[in-house]
């Protein structure tokens, strides 16, 4: 579980992230969405420190974060997988060295031990035969699927994913989607994903934090979010004709439920 | 920045850089990597560097030498000894702040830009010994030795350059060779060595590591560190010679 209190952050004198509090709890999907710019990426980096916040605090599992000493830092880390948005693979290193460094590292399992993990986390992310191949001789999305398998590898308690599926097909987003909600439950992780897929919105959302502008316009889950009245989070949400008709649909849906429920009652 | 903020950050990373590694077998691995990168990967143009400078030394003094009161033996006693207290050492590590030290500041600069430091931090990696003390230690095994590579080729260059041209035989040369020989000058010379190569290693470090930016700043910094490098070494190679003379 991962606390946040009061956290603050800017850049000079622009504020971009102002005053957020929030529970993200454990063996939860948590989603962070908001519009590009409004903070999703510079919130995420100061909860795992890589930017250090101008005021307020973070708690791992009670635990402050913000005061703890280097070494301390560095033994939570441990505990912690990331996907950069920008998939931040080494280059200098093929795939499947990329996903094996974290086991290379901090394990001491035999090399046939660590290839059978890589590559079951490999075939998890749905890629196969790319082992030998380095990161400039990839796309995008694989790179995406590698950098999920090499935060994943080490079963992290806390899993950090900035926009998993961005740059993925609808179809590839949704195995991605499923897999990082798989892990959580199953390892009860604490998983924090930055998002604008509306798919991952509706399908794994359990808790949902929309920022606007570096603030923390609403939260709630994907069954209240239809629901919502906020303005902002409506036209950020359901941006699309098709997406406000899907809308008007599950709220229809979800009245007949309701209906439905009270006729059985009756 | 000024120079007092960019020297205060420098010595903090070379602080940060003691740590007790995560997994000495990964440093290990690492610090091999790094030799053969820096000692392997520059041996061709120090070869190459050394021969020229050699032989063009050995040229040059004779050219200089018009008396015939002085022994021809004398030219091989100079190019002996300029080449062991400056040509080795300076020229080739100068060459090598080029080789070394841009590659050293373009390959940080180009993990920290995109984000594989901060990847290796988050899993809990102090990335200053993990990445910038392999490059250090691998510079103190690998440049004295190509610094003694230098040494001997120069003065075999200079050898072959006073045979080829007739200006004395092999054996006046050799004999000049063993002339006064004065086994401090080596040692001088490997003193100069370990101090450029912390140079060549940890000036470029500094700058690759704390780049901000993108691409065009990853080029910048390599040319910085390059040029500070080099002025680092003529003003240590001074320091050097007016404590140690
Ligand atoms: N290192 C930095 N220095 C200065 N300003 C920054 C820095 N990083 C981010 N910002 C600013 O912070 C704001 C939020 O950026 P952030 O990257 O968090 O957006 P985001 O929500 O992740 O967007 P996207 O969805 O496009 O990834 C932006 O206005 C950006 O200009
Ligand atoms: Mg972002």
């Amino acid at each position: 579980m991962i606390e946040i209190k009061d956290l603050r952050k800017s850049f000079g004198d622009k504020v971009v992230i102002d005053d957020v509090s929030a529970v993200m709890e454990a063996g939860k999907a948590n989603l962070i969405i908001g519009a590009s710019g409004s903070g999703k990426t510079v919130f995420m980096k100061c909860l795992v420190g890589l930017f250090e916040p101008d005021g307020g605090e973070i708690l791992y599992s009670g635990k402050s974060f913000t005061t703890m000493e280097e070494e301390e830092r560095k033994e939570l880390r441990q505990q912690i997988g990331m996907l950069f948005q920008g998939a931040a693979l080494f280059d200098s290193q093929t795939v499947e060295q990329n996903v094996m460094f974290p086991l290379d590292m901090f394990t001491r399992l035999t090399y046939t031990e660590k290839l059978k993990k890589v590559n079951e986390v490999l075939d998890r992310v749905n890629l196969k035969d790319a082992n030998k191949k380095f990161p400039a001789e990839i796309s995008g999305g694989m790179k995406k699927r590698v950098g999920i398998a090499r935060a994943i590898v080490l079963n992290p308690k806390y899993l950090f994913c900035d926009e998993p599926n961005s740059g993925l097909d609808p179809q590839t987003s949704l195995v991605i989607d499923k897999l990082i909600y798989e892990v959580t439950k199953e390892f009860n992780m604490t998983t924090v994903i930055n998002t604008h897929d509306m798919n991952s919105v509706m399908e794994i959302g359990d808790h949902i934090i929309y920022m606007y502008k570096g603030e923390k316009e609403w939260e709630g889950s994907n069954k209240q979010i239809i629901y919502s009245n906020s303005k902002k989070l409506n036209d950020f949400i359901f941006a699309s004709e098709f997406l406000q008709d899907v809308k008007a649909m599950r709220m229809v849906e979800a009245e007949g439920k309701v209906s439905n429920a009270k006729n059985d009652s009756q | 920045m000024n120079f007092f903020n960019h020297f205060g950050r420098y010595l903090l990373m070379i602080k940060g850089m003691f740590t007790r590694p995560e997994n000495w077998k990964m440093y290990w691995k690492e610090l091999m990597h790094q030799c053969s990168d820096i000692g392997i990967g520059s041996l061709g143009i120090v070869v190459v560097v050394a021969l020229f400078i050699g032989a063009v030394s050995t040229l040059q003094t004779a050219y200089q030498l018009v008396s015939n009161l002085i022994p021809k033996s004398t030219i091989a006693q100079i190019v002996r000894d300029t080449v062991i207290l400056e040509f080795a050492p300076t020229i080739s590590c100068i060459v090598l702040a080029g080789v070394v030290g841009s590659k050293i500041a373009s390959e940080l600069g180009n993990m920290r830009v995109s984000e594989q430091i901060d990847a290796l931090e988050i899993m809990g990696i102090n990335t200053k010994a993990y990445l910038i003390m392999p490059k250090i230690l691998a510079s103190f095994i690998m440049i004295p030795l190509l610094v003694i590579v230098a040494g001997v080729l120069g003065i075999w260059g200079g050898r072959l350059a006073g045979t080829m041209a007739a200006i004395l035989s092999r054996e006046e040369f050799d004999q000049g060779l063993l002339n006064g020989f004065q086994p401090f000058n080596v040692r001088f010379a490997l003193y100069k060595a370990y101090t450029f190569a912390f140079i060549i290693s940890s000036i470029p470090a500094y700058f690759g590591y704390f780049v901000k930016g993108g691409a065009l700043e990853i080029g910048k910094a390599s040319t910085t560190a390059v040029v500070a490098s080099c002025i680092m070494i003529l003003f240590a190679d001074y320091v050097l010679a007016a404590l140690l003379l």
